[in-house]
């Protein structure tokens, strides 16, 4: 079971507190995750990745093992501390004033 | 018992206001959808508790909200009441979904060059005046929508921007599609808004669309005088009773079309200033009409401090300030251009809120003024309602 925390904002639309669980298929990757996410809760399509062409939203930005994630291919393997539930994968909204 | 609704959308949230006939005692509810952009809430003509909302922000994008009892709850769109939350609670909508019909293509940017459209949200949402299921969205980058399912999915009308849309370009706020205008008396027959665009109409329900801009002059902007599109429309209102005439707040001047936008005259008179953003009619008067004068493109404040309304009897160019009840000095809010409406009662009432948070109400069709709310977030959009 795959941990994550949603933002403020996501979480009140999605209608949830605290952190989500979803299970997602291996070999997981942060592409897969969000596809699970987004079966999951259908109303967050769109608000993380870009409708049609799944790019991350310009002002979203995840968050692994304390690392940013951003960056980096939606098909890299996730470290196991995700992949076991030790650690959630964090979605937040960049800090961009407002 | 009649009631009046005002429909608020702030920076922050949404809010519902009601009010007795009498207008005098209002009950605020809100914030809806904390912390999210709320640019436009708009309830349907034949079902007022049928409501849409356009949710949006920079970091998430854009999301429909629709409530069928008068803003008391509120969901994403499915197709059918048991649709609207899945077996673990959790809404289902995908009411978030607009994308532009086929090849995307381009507009002009902000420096003459040529940028791909790009959808950020929607601006306004207009609903049918018969099908409380369909409803209209103009968007940023400019472009219009239509759900026929209550908000579910959307779809382009892409005749709109095949309107010479290569030449369009945003405004200082962005290239959106603001205003919406659905004719009550020709069949078919809608007009549409853009800033930096244009006035655009069609006559075949949205299939193709023609630029109706003569007569408008944006020297500053647009150095051809005779240019179709590329004019900066902030606002343009009509009297059901009378829909060939229209008339326009644009960045500056106030003009008048008495032809459905084939010829546009100014009629900016004796305002102390022609620059503004919202611009409405009285609900029984249709030469009575209401604009915010701002000082300049530059200082988005009134003129010397003092919120005044003004109003014309008379179809424009002779207008009178309206102030009793508002602030006189020191006064420096703005008022964006979907921030003004009228309510159908006799004496007609007319609302506007401000970037500083106030909404502002007059039951006597402006005459006297009262703040119902005075520290929202600002203010974005207001949309009054009678519910029999």
């Amino acid at each position: 079971m795959i941990r994550v925390v949603l933002p403020f904002h996501l979480r009140t639309l999605a209608g949830v507190s605290g952190e989500i669980a979803v299970e997602a298929t291996p070999p997981l990757t942060l592409r897969r995750v969000l596809d699970a996410l987004e079966a999951k809760h259908p109303v967050l399509r769109g608000t993380i990745r870009e409708h049609g062409t799944l790019k991350r939203r310009s002002l979203v930005r995840f968050f692994v093992c304390k690392e940013d994630w951003s960056e980096r291919s939606p098909d890299a393997l996730l470290p196991d501390e995700i992949v076991r539930g030790t650690e959630p994968l964090l979605i937040i909204g960049a800090m961009a004033g407002g | 018992m009649t009631k009046i609704r005002l429909l608020v959308g702030t920076k922050k949230g949404a809010f519902v206001l009601n009010s007795d006939a009498a207008r005098q005692q209002w009950q605020v509810n809100g914030p809806f959808f904390a912390g999210w952009e709320v640019y436009h809430m708009k309830a349907s003509p034949v079902d007022p508790n049928r409501i849409y909302a356009s949710q949006s922000s920079a970091w998430f994008g854009q999301v429909i909200q629709r409530s069928d009892n008068g803003g008391k709850t509120w969901n994403t769109p499915g197709s059918a009441p048991e649709d609207l939350k899945g077996p673990e609670g959790f809404p289902r909508g995908e009411s978030n979904k607009f994308v532009y019909s086929g090849t995307v293509g381009t507009h002009k940017w902000y420096d003459g060059t040529q940028h791909p459209w790009e959808f950020k949200r929607v601006w306004h949402l207009e609903p049918s005046l018969t099908d409380p299921n369909v409803a209209y969205a103009g968007v940023e980058d400019a472009a219009i929508f239509k759900t026929a399912d209550g908000g579910r999915t959307w779809t382009e009308l892409p005749g709109l921007r095949a309107a010479r849309g290569e030449l369009w370009q945003p405004g200082a706020g962005g290239m959106g599609a603001h205003t919406i205008l659905l004719d009550p008396q020709h069949a078919g027959r809608m007009y549409v808004a853009i800033s930096a665009a244009g006035v655009f109409r069609t006559d075949d329900d949205g299939v193709t669309w023609k630029p109706i801009n003569r007569g408008l002059k944006s020297q500053f902007e647009l150095p051809d005088p005779d240019a179709q599109v590329g004019h900066c429309v902030h606002r343009i209102a009509q009297h059901r009773s009378r829909p060939d005439v229209l008339f326009m707040q644009k960045h500056w001047d106030v003009m008048r079309t008495d032809d459905a936008g084939e010829n546009w005259t100014e009629v900016s008179g004796n305002l102390p200033s022609d620059f503004g953003f919202p611009i409405d009619v009285h609900a029984h008067e249709p030469n009575t009409v209401y604009v915010v004068p701002i000082k300049s493109d530059s200082e988005h404040y009134p003129p010397e401090g003092k919120l005044r309304v003004y109003r014309s009897r008379v179809g424009g160019n002779e207008w009178e300030p309206l102030t009793k009840g508002l602030p006189q000095s020191n006064c420096f809010v703005n008022v964006l251009r979907d921030a003004m409406s009228v309510d159908s009662l006799d004496p007609c009432g007319i609302y506007f809120g401000t970037t500083g948070g106030q909404v502002y109400g007059s039951a006597d069709g402006g005459d006297s003024w009262t703040a119902i709310v005075r520290d929202l977030p600002a203010v974005y959009s207001v949309e009054a309602h009678v519910v029999p």
